[in-house]
């Protein structure tokens, strides 16, 4: 799993990243053909008993897939929650361009931005949840 | 029975057209959009989602301002455009361990290592109505402090640790699935858990309530209640490893219960859970007493007649779908299976009419 490790991290990433700033990011996109069309599905969430047990069917959520290959090559996937196929798509762009040779000038544009506007945000909500955490103190009764 | 009578159309043709004008309202009052209803009215959101058994917060805004704010009739859209999706697979169990909690606390350990946090919530306003927010006014800021470490440790692990509380058996074994079977029973629990996390709010906390006063009585304490953003990850066979396909939030309830023990085993504590979609506490802690007390048989304990003992009862009236399709059906033309009982009642009559007079004459 570990060879792969850097490409679940963008995938990922992309997946988790607001579509409307995903496209802002993009830029012009290069030319592509549909090797699966977005599609719009349900993905089966599974949950485990008491949280660490037997696996158990929690509900579904909805997914859009679609797989893309560019003109040089490379083959990029997406799949992302929502129904949104810009974002699939888009997804599928930026993960084909991270194998060929415009890498590094989409992981600078593209990838290092999502990733930092990430951190903020989970770093914002992680701040104000710090700020409601209960700071005991003993109450002293009684003769010492 | 019912049967087809024509002649309808026109009149339901007018009554939708009449129901989408009450919908929109007085149309000098601003529209509200699917983004409103999403960011403001985002508990009823996660309601609709749990209970339609469908994540997708955009869909359920859109839903309930199809239904007018009926949330069953939410869910029952939703439910209806659940069964249209293809289903592409399904993910990974979701490591609630490594949640990125807004709320996290415990009724059994106030020294819990990652605290108590409070996050968003209800507990501890004192319910008055709030007229600052019958006027428009600026958006309110929370305030924020340093935060710690990403993740917080399960607290039902401290127990487990000691061997003080049941472990969950784990394995990967595929959970049976109802939206693909129909619910028979026996039900196991991977079946009841699936069950009850769809099952209506209100229904779910009256069975928890009942046992709490009695009916089936199992001293629940809410040992962890968490909320939060966990990672969807789900494997995709073209590239043969799991990627995230996104977030979702969350709410868990494990509670600690009732002891058991016996000559061989020494005494320990046993679990509940509740797991749901979005913040939706109130059903996740419902969620988890109703699953515990549907334990008694594998945890050997008695069934006192209890009816949140009783899994059938519980899990075939709890989807409010299928009740209100059963309800609301009577509502529809009987007018035939009328017509029969309205002959027979008449017949009756006649009949001890007749033998009334009879007797009068004899």
């Amino acid at each position: 799993m570990t060879e792969h490790a850097e490409r679940q991290g963008w995938m990922g990433l992309l997946a988790r990243a607001p579509a409307a700033r995903l496209a802002a990011l993009m830029g012009d996109a290069p030319g592509f053909d549909w090797l699966r069309a977005p599609e719009v599905g349900g993905v089966m969430v599974r949950g485990r008993a008491g949280g660490t047990g037997a696996p158990f069917n929690l509900g579904e959520m909805t997914v859009t897939r679609c797989a893309l290959r560019l003109a040089t090559g490379e083959v990029g996937h997406a799949c992302v929650r929502g129904r949104d196929k810009t974002h699939a798509r888009q997804a599928a762009l930026v993960d084909a361009l991270m194998q060929g040779p415009r890498a590094a000038g989409v992981r600078a544009g593209v990838l290092d931005p999502l990733a930092a506007e990430e951190a903020a945000r989970r770093h914002a909500r992680a701040a104000k949840a710090a700020a409601t955490k209960v700071e005991f103190f003993t109450m002293v009764r009684g003769e010492a | 029975m019912y049967v087809a009578v024509k002649g309808g159309e026109r009149a339901i043709d007018a009554a939708h057209d009449w129901l989408a004008e009450e919908r929109r309202g007085d149309p000098a009052i601003p529209e509200l959009s699917l983004a409103q209803i999403r960011e403001q009215m985002s508990l009823a959101v996660n309601r609709v989602m749990t209970e339609g058994s469908l994540y997708d917060p955009d869909l359920a805004a859109l839903a309930i301002k199809q239904a007018r704010g009926d949330l069953i009739e939410a869910i029952f859209l939703i439910r209806a455009y659940r069964t249209t999706l293809p289903r592409i697979g399904h993910s990974r169990p979701v490591d609630t361990g490594a949640m990125r909690c807004d709320r996290r606390i415990s009724a059994t350990f106030k020294d819990a290592p990652g605290g108590q946090v409070l996050g968003p919530t209800f507990d501890y306003t004192h319910r008055l109505l709030d007229f600052a927010l019958a006027a428009e006014g600026e958006a309110p800021l929370a305030r924020q402090a340093e935060p710690g470490p990403e993740t917080v440790p399960r607290i039902l692990d401290f127990l487990g640790r000691d061997g003080l509380i049941q472990e969950e058996p784990d394995g990967d074994a595929t959970p049976p699935d109802l939206t693909r079977e129909p619910l028979e029973f026996p039900a196991d629990r991977a079946l009841r858990l699936q069950s009850l996390t769809r099952s209506d709010e209100g229904f779910v906390l009256g069975m928890a309530y009942s046992s709490q006063r009695g009916y089936g009585r199992n001293h629940p304490f809410v040992g962890e209640l968490r909320i939060g953003a966990v990672e969807v990850m789900m494997g995709i066979p073209e590239l043969g490893f799991d990627v995230c396909i996104g977030d979702i939030t969350l709410t868990e309830c494990e509670t600690v219960n009732q002891f058991t023990g016996s000559k061989t085993e020494p005494a320990q504590f046993t679990r509940g859970y509740g797991l749901v979609f979005g913040q939706t506490e109130r059903k996740a802690i419902s969620m988890a007493l109703v699953d515990r007390a549907l334990r008694w048989e594998e945890l050997g304990e008695e069934n006192v007649g209890a009816p949140v003992q009783d899994a059938e009862f519980v899990l075939a009236h709890g989807d409010n779908i299928q009740a209100t399709g059963f309800l609301e059906h009577i509502k529809l033309p009987h007018y035939v299976d009328f017509q029969s009982e309205l002959e027979l009642v008449r017949k009756m009559r006649r009949g001890a009419r007749a033998a009334q007079m009879q007797e009068a004459a004899e």
